[in-house]
């Protein structure tokens, strides 16, 4: 379950950061937000950029060579 | 920058300062007090001690000041060590430019064989990157060690983390930060993504749960996995510095040996004190601390420095 998605497959880095960001912003406060990565770098800078955010990442799944992410904004 | 000015024997004169009379100005001392001969007839570079590369911007419109004043043409230039140097002053007119400089707070560096000061990157204050507070050490080792004599130049530095952008293995002397990973399971989701951010491959995914088999020896201790992990399994155990020492670069550059992991912040001055007395007591004139390291052995520093060494040694070491 999520109130959004975003799917940033084939977005480098640190554009799929910043479209997460403000895909977020645009949430109200305990939303979650659907965010598709792809492996390599995506997923090794984006969560850890979304938690600096102080937003909270719930749930991961691996899925193939992609991630699905369920972030909780803050 | 060359050492010729060292060498140069005909260099007492005599300079009239503020119409007050006349001062003996020698140019041997004034390498150790950070001003360097250019190859304009008179005109010197000023040094400024800026440890860390750090400055308030209300230091730097006043610098900015003195130096548009004082350089006759009008320039300045970044050094290699982070300091600002004023270009094309004259001599004439050191004593005024010091007094005014002081003024504002500025000190003028050094060259010349002692204890220069200390470079840094950004550090944990605010690059996410950053495990170690780089600036605050930089301060403290300017303020603690700074113009100190040794046999030759001692350069020291501090990255924040294994990027390393500070060079630690190029110093005579370097810090780089590290944090020692914590693993708990009960928080672990077995998500992968620590395996995933880890790009040193020091962490694989068990294939049933998802969860992390770790590997000491290949972790450089950057902390990725921490700060990538969403349940916070991942945690730091300590942080602190890996020291290197006897590095340079120059004409022969060598590399740094790593002789401790995980120095806490509290022990770095400690650490540096006990290297100049090693370096004091076994280095000759003129001889770098790194071949004063490989003529006398790396045994006999590191059995000096036991008393603040010891504990540091990293998990699996």
């Amino acid at each position: 379950m999520s109130d959004a998605s975003i799917d940033l497959r084939g977005v480098m880095c640190p554009i799929n950061f910043v479209k997460t960001k403000l895909k977020l912003e645009a949430m109200n406060p305990g939303e979650i937000l659907e965010v598709i990565l792809d492996s390599g770098d995506p997923i090794q800078n984006v969560p850890k950029s979304i938690k600096e955010e102080g937003h909270k990442i719930v749930e991961v799944k691996k899925e193939g060579d992609f991630f699905r992410l369920k972030v909780q904004r803050s | 920058m060359t050492d010729h000015f060292i060498e140069d024997k005909t260099t007492k004169v005599t300079v009239a300062v503020d119409g007050t009379g006349a001062q003996k100005v020698d140019f041997n001392d004034l390498k150790s007090g950070g001003f360097i001969k250019q190859r304009q007839k008179d005109l010197f570079t000023v040094r400024l001690r800026c440890p860390g590369g750090r400055l308030s911007t209300e230091k730097l419109v006043e610098i900015s000041k003195v130096a548009h004043k004082y350089s006759k043409k009008g320039v300045v230039h970044f050094s290699f060590r982070q300091s600002l140097e004023i270009l094309y002053v004259d001599y004439k007119e050191f004593s005024n430019i010091v007094a005014e400089l002081e003024k504002i707070g500025q000190k003028v560096a050094s060259c010349g064989p002692r204890v220069r000061v200390p470079t840094a990157c950004g550090g944990c204050e605010y690059n996410p990157n950053g495990l170690t507070d780089t600036q605050k050490m930089a301060d403290m080792v300017d303020k603690t060690f700074f113009g100190t004599p040794t046999p030759h130049k001692f350069k020291t530095s501090f990255s924040g983390c294994p990027i390393d952008c500070a060079r630690t293995k190029e110093m005579d002397m370097g810090f780089q930060g590290v944090v020692d990973p914590k693993w708990e399971e009960e928080p672990c989701t077995g998500c992968t993504i620590c395996a995933e951010a880890c790009k040193e491959d020091a962490i694989a995914s068990d294939p049933d749960t998802g969860k992390p088999i770790f590997d000491p020896m290949k972790c450089i201790f950057c902390g990725d996995c921490i700060r990538a992990c969403p349940t916070e399994a991942w945690r730091p155990k300590r942080y602190g510095h890996i020291v290197r020492i006897g590095g340079k670069h120059g004409r022969h550059p060598m590399e740094a040996v790593e002789v401790c992991h995980f120095l806490p912040d509290e022990k770095v001055a400690d650490a540096i004190k006990m290297t100049i007395d090693w370096y004091n007591a076994n280095g000759k004139r003129g001889e770098r601390i790194g071949n004063a390291l490989k003529r006398v052995g790396l045994e006999n520093y590191l059995k000096h420095m036991e008393p603040v060494f010891q504990n540091t040694a990293k998990a699996g070491a």
